[in-house]
């Protein structure tokens, strides 16, 4: 590209600015003047969709939060009164309550596609272990936000999701009982859990200025997978990205509306519908959908540890990605094998989602526990042998080759 | 200033490690009151007092469910059946080995209190249900026999024993 112009105020007021903060300068060259590859496709758009939502999440949390109150015999019924009688309150909490699904599913869609362009290869590790840990900040912070809701469902999930932590031999019951400030999940849960839902969504914005400060130390990946040459390979932030990034938002938007105008009950549990009972667990507990891949997986294995193990290693193993893939090769495009293997990963996240909604009992066990093997296969078996053993196809010379053919 | 590099330990290098020294020990002792905030409070422990159970309105075969620490006791009323069936499980069938005897109080056979927790992971199981008619955990399938005894599923121990002793012939004191 041809737009490394460096950033020089106009008006003298600006000038003034810029030499006691130059952060004028500071966001010109990181979002107007920033060389994107020529090659991205709307799958790069998903970044820039992510960090509106959570913006939208912390704008509607801060505002839900004004009219919450978390105690134990308040706190539903806050919930209810915010629903039914605070001004837009309905339109608030839906949008925020949807607006955690919208953030997970696109937060999916993002890692699928570094997954599948090789985007955490060399020298991008860091940028995705960043990601890695935006991800586990997003769980955490969706968990503890739907327990304050405090209906059946909410208190337990709590239950369940606490005591995982019991599993861990010796100090496991002493662990859990800090982490509830009682005997069981109760009032100290609930605060602590508001405390910490209001904190962490903040920890993840600065988790993304570094992840975004990383991302433009290495440059983006594209999508095929080899680093721009020369300015022909690259075309500048703005207007390019940011007007394909808005739009990418803008059309992400209208599913987003749609579920919250259309179908709002659509994702919500029913049973949460129920006031909190300490005495009595529904018949079925069924987490959230963006957790029941996991949920599946800690289902599959028959004894309490490994199950617990098994869970929070699924989501361990993506922070040594960058390591277990041992191809140099980077875009799925040039490698026929992984292709297919990368798909067949894709079906089985997706299969396990699915399985997580079914009892835990005949065919459902054998095919989670299959899925589970295969989960963990990819990354283990599969990645680090395919580096060895695939024949992959010819990389184009340059960006605008791969765009243009052999012309340019 | 220049500075002098030497092999030689200095009084220097003995201040420098002193104050990290003293630094460290600072931030941990902060810490300890930080940490421990988050555990039980003194009105939840106050609350966690032993209590009294009657026995006598429970029938025969009933199962009752009463709260102790915010923890859920079931109290069972076991039928001859029941007993007979919890009695004669051979010891190696058992994920968890324990016989019966060591399950209750000796000359109460017929009473069983046991903390209605899921070993699993902390759900309430549901009473009279199961393949072993003890309990049945609805989150994730594990299933107790009348002795409250793991049998089947992911849970990997026994529904635990919560601290009691018979103050008469039909009344517990739990705690």
């Amino acid at each position: 590209m041809s737009g490394n112009s460096t950033y020089q105020p106009q008006s003298k007021v600006l000038q003034w600015f810029e030499k006691r903060l130059p952060i004028g300068g500071l966001m010109h060259s990181s979002f107007v003047a920033y060389p994107t590859p020529r090659n991205l496709n709307y799958w790069w758009t998903f970044g820039g969709i992510l960090s509106f939502m959570l913006g939208v999440q912390i704008i509607t949390g801060i505002v839900l939060a004004m009219h919450y109150t978390p105690h134990v015999d308040l706190a539903f019924k806050s919930v209810e009164t915010i629903m039914r009688d605070v001004n837009f309150g309905w339109l608030i909490r839906y949008s925020h309550a949807y607006g955690a699904s919208m953030f997970f599913f696109a937060v999916y869609i993002h890692m699928f596609r570094g997954l599948y362009y090789g985007s955490y290869k060399e020298p991008r590790e860091v940028l995705w272990i960043l990601g890695v840990i935006i991800y586990l900040l997003m769980m955490a912070t969706g968990f503890m936000g739907y327990v304050l809701v405090w209906g059946q469902m909410s208190f337990w999930a709590a239950t369940v999701i606490t005591n995982l932590f019991s599993a861990i031999p010796g100090i496991g019951e002493t662990l859990v009982a800090w982490l509830w400030g009682g005997y069981a999940v109760g009032n100290p849960t609930l605060n602590r859990f508001f405390s910490l839902h209001y904190l962490l969504p903040f920890v993840i914005a600065g988790v993304v200025i570094l992840h975004v400060w990383a991302l433009h130390v290495c440059g983006q990946n594209n999508p095929a997978g080899i680093e721009p040459k020369s300015d022909k390979d690259s075309v500048p932030f703005t207007p390019f990205a940011t007007s394909k990034d808005a739009f990418g938002i803008a059309c992400f938007l209208i599913l987003y509306a749609w579920f919250v105008f259309y179908i709002p009950g659509y994702l919500l549990n029913g049973d949460n519908y129920i006031p909190a009972n300490p005495s009595v667990t529904p018949a079925e507990i069924v987490p959230e959908w963006y957790y029941l891949p996991f949920y599946a997986i800690l289902r599959s294995i028959p004894n309490k540890l490994m199950g617990v193990m098994a869970l929070f290693g699924s989501i361990g193993i993506l922070a040594f990605l960058p390591w277990l893939d041992t191809s140099r090769v980077r875009s799925a495009r040039y490698r026929p094998v992984f292709r297919q293997f990368f798909w067949l990963f894709v079906i089985a996240c997706i299969g396990l989602g699915w399985l997580g909604t079914k009892p835990p009992e005949g065919v459902y066990v054998v095919l989670s526990r299959l899925l589970t093997f295969y989960y963990f296969a990819f990354f283990i078996i599969v990645l680090p042998l395919l580096g060895i053993f695939e024949k992959t196809k010819p990389l184009p010379n340059s960006i605008s080759e791969s765009v243009l053919g052999a012309k340019a | 200033m220049t500075t002098v590099s030497s092999a030689e330990h200095t009084r220097r290098d003995f201040l420098y490690i002193a104050t990290a020294a003293v630094g460290a020990v600072g931030a941990a002792a902060v810490l300890v009151p930080l940490v421990a905030q988050m555990n039980p409070d003194a009105s939840t422990i106050a609350a966690g007092a032993p209590i009294e159970v009657d026995l006598a309105p429970i029938a025969d075969g009933q199962i009752i469910k009463v709260f102790w620490r915010s923890k859920p006791i079931f109290i069972s009323h076991r039928s001859k059946a029941e007993i007979a069936a919890a009695q004669k499980v051979a010891l190696n069938e058992l994920p968890d080995p324990e016989p019966d005897a060591d399950r209750v109080k000796q000359g109460h056979d017929q009473w069983l209190v046991v903390i209605g927790i899921c070993t699993h992971l902390g759900c309430i199981p549901l009473a009279h249900q199961g393949e072993y008619d003890g309990w049945f955990c609805p989150c994730h399938g594990s299933q107790y026999d009348t002795a409250g005894r793991i049998r089947k599923g992911p849970a990997p121990k026994n529904l635990p024993l919560p601290p009691y002793k018979f103050v008469s012939d039909t009344k517990i004191q739990i705690g």
